[in-house]
């Protein structure tokens, strides 16, 4: 599968989550220097160290919070490459009733969700626009295209990063760099360990890592990476207000 | 994390509900372990029987990375959830194998040192527990232990072999062979009966891999025949032109999968004495000496995914036992003619030669050792139990690892050397802790 030189470089911003592993397999094994990012280090090395001997490709990795903002230029600064690609993973499903009651919650679900995305892009676009070269993946979700009940602290960051990278990919388009927003549905991981999801709407991380390169490659703009979550998410907007209000989703 | 779901091993029974614990870092380990209650570490779940399963299992799936590997001295450090194959798929390219391996790829590291594995080259270099320098060990309150053949010893001896019971192998240094090619020069003798297949082996004592297929259906002066299958590692020079180029290839994806279980007739048997006479004359008209890769040659199953869905829904068992060489021809064709008037059918019978024991409570001890796959009945068990006073009669034991359904005097019989492997459980603590089903049965 190695269909791009070898020295190509990504920058995987959530590479402790396990589709950023994932992502992170996929293009090593194709020769991409790779930089990883997470806040637990000692997780982190073990991920890259792993990788790199697995792969022999070179795999570093930088601790990086989302939610301080204020280290983000520093951070993206110290890089000692300036990558072609960069992956953002990082997330934070957190908990709607919490959220509701504590503002704490409801305050992490957003940065990490959002501001801090909309903090390191902010960078990462700046720069390659002043290139004219790159590619920039953010990873929303589903939970972003209507509000619901259950989990609308979560849904209305992601409906924001949504929101955001649709028009990052337009600013982008004019400076030859690409923006791809992936919508992955369900995906079995740790974010989602101990819930019950349906195994036929539910994909795996490697399914997802695959729908990741294969938009880096294609320049898709929006993926949903089981397709039939865009079918279903076509029907739920179609529900009038009215009624949608009065369901338990 | 935490996740309740129905849990089996590889020949699907028993079958129980668990809840599973994941684990990614030490970290969180040591948290569950302190606050989880009983526990029973759990790798690929290639076992056959109880030893992985419990009411509370904590899996090692996601505790997965390879930590270091020197390609000048063939050293390796890997997490307990890395499986076989992977570790194959990043030593090979470099001119190194594993020391010791079962038949299939896909266990962990994890599970095979709990087991203390044996391949089919046991009667020349021993078990996988040689070849361990360091095992990082967590025990029951989540304190973190290095042993080795000279850091506490005895939770080593008994860690290899000792069936997750002594706690949780978090990463294991493991020192590799040398290979020049990933080849393997085999060569096929076929026997007609019991007596001569034991002679061949034994006369083939030097070959550094030995192992032998058994129709365990054949009957009267053709019971016990088979073929005794010898293989080397293939030098550069002996290398066929063709892999000139690429010496040392990795394994392939798996090809075939067995899409459904296989209804009950297909068990029944005429058809198995069918595959077993069609396997014995093929390898008695095709060649006897060639090359082949080392998938072929150590893991012919993994190219067949899902293969144990052949035995149907019920599942199967697997009875494996080791015999002294002394006593032990008679035993075993003993054994065998039991089962082939019992009529208990079996595709797969196979029978190696073990050397020296390394670890107290580990199943490898010298002497002949038969493993068999039968179906599941309802007379199946009062046979086994019958063949297990047989095997103990002689001074033999069964492997635990395989093992569903025997008894506590088998145990105590077979491995004289468990009261002790108790008392360490008892000492570390880990018997409040470590739980499995195998070890309630056997009250371990
Ligand atoms: C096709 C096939 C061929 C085989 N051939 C052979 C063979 O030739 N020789 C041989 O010796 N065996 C053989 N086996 C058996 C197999 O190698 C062992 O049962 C091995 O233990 C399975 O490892 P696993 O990762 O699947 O572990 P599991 O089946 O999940 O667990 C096995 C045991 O290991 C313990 N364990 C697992 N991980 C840990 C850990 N991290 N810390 C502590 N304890 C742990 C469990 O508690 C349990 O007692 C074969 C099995 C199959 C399916
Ligand atoms: N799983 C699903 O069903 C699903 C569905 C749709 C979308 N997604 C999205 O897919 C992405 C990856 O998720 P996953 O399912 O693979 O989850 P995961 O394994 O739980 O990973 C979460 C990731 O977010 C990082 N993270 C959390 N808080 C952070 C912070 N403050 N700063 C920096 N990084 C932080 C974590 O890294 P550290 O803890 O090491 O810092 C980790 O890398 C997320 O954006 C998620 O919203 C997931």
């Amino acid at each position: 599968m190695s269909k791009i030189p070898a020295n190509k470089s990504a920058l995987i911003l959530g590479g402790t989550s396990d589709i950023g592993m994932a992502v992170a397999e996929c293009l090593a094994f194709e020769g991409w220097s790779l930089i990883l990012t997470g806040r637990n280090e000692d997780y982190l090395h073990r991920i890259a160290n792993d990788l790199q001997i697995r792969s022999g490709s070179s795999v570093q990795s930088r601790y990086f919070d989302a939610t301080d903002t204020g280290t983000h230029k520093t951070f993206f600064q110290s890089l000692e490459i300036v990558p072609e690609l960069c992956v953002c993973l990082f997330g934070y499903l957190g908990e709607q009733e919490k959220g509701m009651k504590q503002w704490r919650e409801a305050e992490q679900i957003i940065q990490v969700n959002y501001t801090g995305a909309v903090s390191i892009l902010n960078l990462v676009a700046n720069e390659f626009n002043a290139r004219g070269l790159g590619t920039i993946i953010g990873v929303s979700s589903v939970a972003g295209d209507r509000g619901r009940g259950s989990n609308f602290l979560y849904g209305s960051a992601k409906a924001a990063l949504t929101t955001y990278l649709s028009g990052l990919r337009s600013r982008c388009y004019h400076y030859g760099v690409h923006v791809a927003t992936i919508k992955p549905g369900f995906v079995a991981t740790r974010m989602t360990e101990s819930l019950d999801l349906p195994a036929s709407l539910t994909a795996a991380p490697g399914q997802v890592a695959k729908a990741i390169c294969r938009a880096y490659y294609k320049r898709n703009n929006v993926v949903y990476v089981l397709p039939v979550w865009k079918l279903i998410m076509t029907c739920i907007a179609l529900i009038p207000e009215q009624l949608f209000k009065r369901l338990k989703l | 994390m935490a996740k309740v779901q129905s849990v089996k091993n590889w020949n699907n029974f028993p079958e129980v509900e668990s809840t599973v614990y994941s684990f990614r870092t030490s970290g969180e380990l040591q948290k569950l372990l302190r606050e989880s209650p009983k526990v029973i570490a759990r790798g690929a779940g290639l076992s056959y029987g109880d030893a992985s399963l419990g009411e509370h299992v904590l899996s090692t799936h996601y505790f997965n990375k390879i930590l270091s590997f020197d390609p000048y001295t063939g050293v390796l450090r890997a997490e307990s959830g890395v499986t076989l194959r992977d570790i194959l798929e990043v030593i090979v390219p470099k001119g190194w194998f594993l020391p010791v391996t079962p038949g299939t790829k896909n266990v962990t590291l994890g599970g095979a040192v709990a087991a203390d594995v044996h391949g089919k080259n046991h009667h020349a270099e021993g078990s996988i527990a040689n070849f361990i320098r360091r095992i990082r060990l967590m025990t029951g309150d989540g304190v973190l232990m290095h042993c080795s053949a000279t850091e506490s010893r005895d939770v080593f001896m008994h860690t290899c072999g000792g069936m997750g019971l002594t706690g949780v192998i978090l990463d294991v240094t493991l020192q590799l062979k040398k290979i020049e090619t990933s080849y393997i020069n085999q060569r096929n003798i076929v026997a007609p009966n019991l007596k001569r297949l034991l002679e061949l082996l034994r006369a083939n004592g030097d070959a550094t891999y030995s192992v032998a297929w058994i129709d365990c259906l054949a009957r009267g002066k053709h019971r016990g025949r088979g073929v005794v299958m010898l293989g080397e590692h293939s030098t550069r020079r002996d290398l066929a032109e063709k892999h000139q180029k690429e010496p040392l290839t990795v394994h392939q994806a798996a090809g075939w999968k067995i899409p459904f279980h296989f209804p009950h007739f297909a068990l029944s048997r005429p058809a198995v004495q069918l595959f077993n006479a069609y396997f014995y004359a093929k390898y008695r008209w095709s060649k006897k000496d060639f090359q082949v890769h080392y998938d072929t040659f150590f893991y012919p199953l993994d190219g067949i995914k899902d293969w144990n869905r052949m035995y149907g829904r019920k599942g199967f068992l697997q009875y494996q036992f080791v015999l002294p060489f002394d006593g032990g021809e008679q035993a075993l064709d003993a054994v065998l003619e039991r089962i082939c008037k019992h009529g208990a059918a079996s595709f797969l019978a196979v029978l190696k030669l073990m050397g020296p024991e390394s670890s107290p409570v580990s199943f490898p001890m010298p002497g002949y050792t038969l493993a068999l796959d039968i179906p599941m009945s309802s007379r199946l068990f009062a046979l086994l139990d019958e063949l297990d006073e047989l095997v103990v009669a002689h001074g033999g034991r069964i492997y635990l690892a395989k093992d569903a359904r025997s008894k506590r005097h088998v145990l105590q019989q077979g491995y004289p050397r468990i009261d002790k492997f108790r008392s360490i459980r008892k000492l570390t603590g880990a018997f409040k802790k470590f739980e499995s089903l195998l070890s309630r049965r056997l009250e371990l």
